[in-house]
């Protein structure tokens, strides 16, 4: 008795599996960025409860998603470092913007709320190069006129770890700066002149908490999760603005994307008066020419469905979706580009 | 003889007549097994040598000398991570070494049976935490209270010396010299005390009898008696300490500079690892990053043999062990 059950049961499970196997549908996976992580994730979730379609991401750092997507062991890799044309095109890649972010200086100095700092580009370039080195500097001073500002060293803080926070960053230093520019230039990692590094955005946000005069850069979400005083920044236009979905989106919206071969773009020192100066966006490859005709069909829709769908939930976790002209030219490269057994994917 | 044994040890064929099927197959999976240790440390060490090929080439000695490290300009330097790894190290067994020993005789003379049981699984459990839980603490406690208390009375006190200028940051070479100082604490302590225990008690016994005091016992008795074996416990410590990652590097400061100043911040080669691995993609600036291990891998292991020489010659020289 005791046996036939148990037989039953296995050949219960046995069938459980191969059902399962059969009745499994399309499966995407994806490897790459780990700051765009937390949206890919949820859109993830959500996409499969809608449609049933499986999508897997791992974030395991821009240069994994490159080396993986490159290597076609996964049907797509996540950058937040943009990769030129000439590189896309040498291995058969299609590069699009997904999501933007932007990164804010933090700051921590007694007295000073979020926005009541503002810092303009040479006051920028100069506090992250080491040359003003007291809050009290009247260069801030000058700049802000009503703050009453303490006299206290200034602590840098900086990612430790390689970083697209640091790439757009430093960026966007070189760009204000030519003494930046030619001393430390931009990169995910560089050779700091000053300051202690900290792993992570996380580790960023903790130290800058904890040391009084400390200002540091960190990833938009983590500065409104973390409640931590943004300073305003001069933007292109020579307007100071406050950090915000409106001001990220300002800046991928004036980008000239139709100008940029192979949507690389750099969303730092963008123009327009509402623009947030150092946004970036978080860049999707895809092989041009895709194998499975029909998973790469399911790949697009779920591209699509993010673009047109997923904006709600990345602004409840603080990203900032794609501005929808920048969307259409998208879906219009797809068109173009994207084929499997030489037909277009994407009609 | 010597080779006669090692040759005997891989024969196929029964050794003596009473050598069974069993005997045999037993010999050569233990030996097979034991066997995967040595190839496994030539295989990481060949590796590590292969993948350092381009900087060696591109920087030659020069590489452990140069305080650069520039992915921007492609100019790599183990100098700073080298120096960090070594007084970090230094911090922390200057630190842990005596009072693990301090511990072990209280554990092993002074406390009663019970007290001592209680410390004793209590360090345990110190060494069961998971060195990112250390990092954190060390971050969100440790760093502030040394910002706030331990490095403004150095400065005050022992200003004048360059060890101990700059500003109080709370993190920084000296504060990662004390979280490892407290993560090798418990290795070393638990393996004093069980080389403390071993102490034969006759010997004890008869120094009691003779009238010593517990402070003659434990200072003529236990301690030369255990000294040995406390040294290989801090060798051990060592290992460890050189090659601990996580709890270092949320304290050290993570910067590629060498200063005088312990409460500057600094890096050690294995925090400069974790930080910059997962996003290095140029060829030689991941080349250079395996080089810093195959660095660590050869300091680590010359730390071992040096310890091993060290320990075998204070055997001889003291006759005394266990």
């Amino acid at each position: 008795m005791k046996k036939t059950l148990c037989l039953a049961l296995t050949l219960a499970f046995i069938m459980g599996v191969v059902g399962l196997a059969q009745a499994q549908t399309m499966k995407i996976n994806g490897a790459g960025a780990s700051f765009p992580y937390p949206v890919y994730s949820q859109w993830a979730h959500k996409y499969k409860e809608l449609k049933g379609v499986e999508v897997n991401y791992q974030s395991i750092g821009s240069g994994g998603g490159i080396a993986q997507i490159k290597a076609k062991t996964v049907n797509f890799g996540g950058s937040d470092e943009p990769m030129k044309i000439e590189a896309q095109q040498e291995s058969d890649l299609l590069m699009f913007p997904m999501l933007i972010g932007g990164i804010v200086p933090v700051i921590n100095v007694k007295g000073l709320k979020a926005g009541e700092l503002q810092l303009s580009q040479e006051l920028l370039a100069n506090i992250f190069m080491g040359n003003i080195k007291s809050w009290d500097d009247p260069a801030i001073q000058k700049a802000n006129p009503k703050l009453k500002l303490p006299k206290q060293a200034i602590s840098i803080v900086h990612r430790a770890d390689g970083s697209g926070s640091t790439w757009l960053f430093t960026h966007y230093l070189s760009q204000i700066s030519p003494d930046w520019k030619a001393k430390v230039g931009y990169g995910k990692v560089v050779s700091w002149p000053t300051g202690i590094g900290a792993k992570g955005n996380e580790g960023v946000s903790a130290n800058v908490k904890r040391m009084d005069g400390s200002i540091g850069y960190v990833e938009y979400a983590y500065a409104i999760k973390g409640n931590l005083t943004y300073a305003k920044l001069e933007n292109k236009a020579g307007k100071f603005v406050a950090p915000s979905i409106e001001t990220f989106q300002s800046a991928a919206a004036y980008a000239d994307w139709k100008s940029a071969p192979g949507y690389y773009m750099v969303l730092t020192n963008q123009p327009g008066d509402n623009t947030w100066p150092i946004a970036g966006a978080t860049f999707i490859l895809i092989h041009k020419t895709q194998p499975d005709a029909q998973l790469a069909k399911a790949m697009l829709e779920y591209f699509d469905w993010c673009f047109n769908h997923g904006g709600d939930i990345a602004e409840q976790l603080h990203y900032v979706p794609m501005p929808a002209e920048v969307v259409k030219m998208v879906e219009a490269s797809w068109t173009q580009e994207v084929k499997a057994d030489g037909q277009s994917v994407w009609q | 003889m010597r080779e006669h044994r090692v040759l005997r040890f891989f024969q196929l064929w029964p050794q003596t007549g009473a050598e069974s099927l069993g005997d045999i197959g037993f010999r050569w999976l233990s030996g097979c097994c034991a066997l995967l240790v040595p190839l496994l440390i030539l295989a990481i060490f060949m590796q590590l040598l292969y993948y350092s090929i381009p900087t060696i080439k591109t920087f030659g000695l020069g590489f452990l000398f140069s305080q650069t490290w520039n992915p921007v300009t492609q100019e790599f330097g183990a100098a700073s991570s080298i120096f960090g790894t070594l007084i970090s190290t230094l911090i922390a067994m200057l630190l842990a070494v005596p009072l693990s020993m301090v511990i072990a005789l209280l554990l092993v003379e002074l406390a009663p049976p019970r007290i001592s049981r209680v410390i004793g699984t209590l360090i345990e459990l110190l060494a069961a935490i998971p060195s990112i839980i250390y990092g954190m603490w060390g971050l969100f406690v440790f760093a502030p209270f040394m910002a706030d208390y331990v490095q403004p009375a150095l400065g005050n006190t022992l200003g004048f010396l360059p060890l101990f200028q700059g500003p109080p940051m709370g993190i920084g070479m000296l504060t990662a010299g004390i979280i490892l100082a407290f993560m090798i604490l418990p290795f070393i302590t638990m393996i004093t005390r069980d080389v403390f225990l071993l102490v034969p008690p006759v010997v004890k016994e008869s120094a009691y009898g003779i009238g010593s005091t517990t402070w003659e016992v434990t200072y003529k008795v236990t301690i030369p008696y255990g000294l040995v074996g406390v040294l290989g416990a801090g060798f051990l410590g060592l290992g460890r300490a050189l090659g601990e990652t996580m709890a270092v590097t949320f304290v050290i400061g993570n910067t590629h500079r060498i200063s005088a100043s312990l409460f500057a911040p600094g890096n050690s080669i294995a925090s400069c690892l974790a930080n910059e691995f997962a996003e290095a993609t140029e060829p030689l600036y991941v080349s250079s990053l395996i080089a810093l291990g195959l660095v660590l891998f050869i300091v680590t292991y010359l730390v071992q043999v040096l310890s091993q020489m060290m320990l075998r010659r204070m055997y001889r020289a003291w006759s005394v062990g266990l």
